[in-house]
């Protein structure tokens, strides 16, 4: 183990391989009685398995759907979202921002990784990353880049950093050719990534 | 000054790498150290910005080299010493653990839809006046720093301290991490979303119409006029 930090951290009394951490705190909090491993698993199955980006989806082809829908969307989302069952820790003050032909909305956390879970789930490994926690806020353009994506010249790029419990949803925008398709195919059309602005909505 | 957390608009980190929608979890750790945080949450010991808070003051050095849920776990492990969940000897296999008080607390597998869909919600009545509202200009405070605890939690990133922008819109009253990550109440403030050109906030924006928004308490900003 290096020698590169003090013993005075806690978590330096425990192993440096993370896996070994995990397993310590684990065993060490079941004997004291604080958690329950079956606790924790339901916790993981309720973010691998039934909380996921499925649910922004289904809130970006409603908007796409319905005007009255979009307007008290746009109005209040955290109520809105909530009436579909999408509410909970880390999505209880939602606000949806609305791509349009002037401006692309961008998410961003640059102080550690908010994300709106109850909407979009765990947040991906690269929202979690320092090059985006540093990069998204002075030049969006090339992350965009990164992701493949290219904005028009006379788009502006509006970026939200996520500084306080505000958790933010991307309305991007709706694809031509879709005006036949009902709820359910424009959903597939709606990528985790174009919800937090990283990517466009997909085409048919 | 800020602490090493605060990482917006730094230069030098590479190409942000995308990955498919699918991939949750990249190791089965990752789950278990996601779980085991958030379940110790239940405890009732600490509160949201207190836990930022532990995380921020992890050494430059570790938080550089630790990734995501190790910076979790150095954070969690501060947290259950400082507040007497657990002994250092505990901590380090010295000692046998010994049954917590704080057992009753621990969350049931039948208890996790609720807890989850619940949420914490930090918005509260309002008890400070909104000073501005929107189209108002204002400018944000020099020091990216907590005002009253040196080296505390504040939610004001070095990038837009001292900046001028305009307030975009009034989110409601919420609590003030600022005071909340070191006992001092939740003493909630009117919250606002900021809106700053990128010209205003770099010497190099990419585009002149860019811009960054901010969600702002209101003790961050003071009129400009």
């Amino acid at each position: 183990m290096p020698h590169d930090h003090s013993h005075d951290d806690p978590h330096a009394l425990l192993p440096s391989d993370p896996a070994l951490r995990v397993k310590a705190l684990e065993t060490l909090l079941t004997k004291k009685g604080l958690i329950d491993p079956a606790a924790l698993d339901e916790i993981i199955d309720t973010y691998e398995n039934k909380i996921g980006p499925r649910n922004g989806a289904r809130v970006v082809a409603k908007t796409w759907i319905d005007p009255n829908f979009r307007k008290a969307l746009l109005e209040d989302a955290t109520s809105v979202v909530a009436d579909l069952g999408y509410y909970g820790r880390q999505g209880e003050h939602m606000v949806a921002v609305e791509n349009t032909d002037a401006v692309h909305n961008m998410v961003v956390c640059t102080l550690c990784s908010c994300y709106p879970w109850p909407l979009l789930g765990i947040p991906p490994g690269w929202y979690k990353s320092d090059a985006y926690r540093a990069r998204a806020v002075r030049e969006p353009r090339k992350v965009l880049a990164d992701f493949g994506v290219t904005l028009p010249e006379d788009m502006a790029v509006r970026v939200w950093d996520s500084t306080a419990e505000m958790r933010y949803l991307v309305i991007p925008q709706r694809p031509a050719g879709t005006e036949d398709m009902d709820e359910e195919a424009l959903m597939n059309l709606v990528s985790r990534d174009s919800m937090i602005g990283t990517a466009l909505a997909g085409t048919p | 000054m800020t602490r090493v957390h605060d990482m917006g608009g730094r230069f030098g980190d590479g190409a942000v790498v995308p990955e498919p929608e699918h991939e949750v979890f990249h190791e089965d750790w990752h789950k278990r150290a996601l779980a085991v945080v958030l379940a110790c949450g239940a405890l009732g010991k600490w509160n949201l910005d207190i836990s930022r808070h532990a995380r921020e003051r992890l050494k430059p050095t570790d938080y550089a080299r630790f990734s995501y849920y190790e910076k979790w776990m150095g954070g969690f492990a501060t947290l259950l010493v400082e507040t007497g969940v657990v002994t250092r000897d505990e901590l380090a296999g010295n000692a046998e653990p010994a049954p917590s008080d704080l057992a009753e607390k621990a969350w049931k597998p039948t208890e996790i839809a609720k807890v989850l869909s619940k949420g914490g919600p930090v918005d509260r009545p309002r008890n400070v006046a909104p000073m501005f509202a929107p189209g108002d200009t204002v400018i944000a405070r020099p020091h990216a720093e907590n005002m009253k605890v040196s080296g505390g939690h504040t939610r004001l990133p070095a990038y837009a301290a001292g900046a001028r922008g305009t307030i975009l819109r009034l989110h409601g009253s919420h609590i003030l991490p600022d005071a909340h990550a070191h006992g001092f109440g939740e003493a909630p403030e009117p919250l606002y979303a900021v809106v700053f050109p990128a010209s205003e906030l770099w010497a190099h924006p990419e585009h002149p119409r860019d811009e960054v928004v901010l969600d702002m308490w209101q003790s961050y900003l003071k009129p400009t006029s």
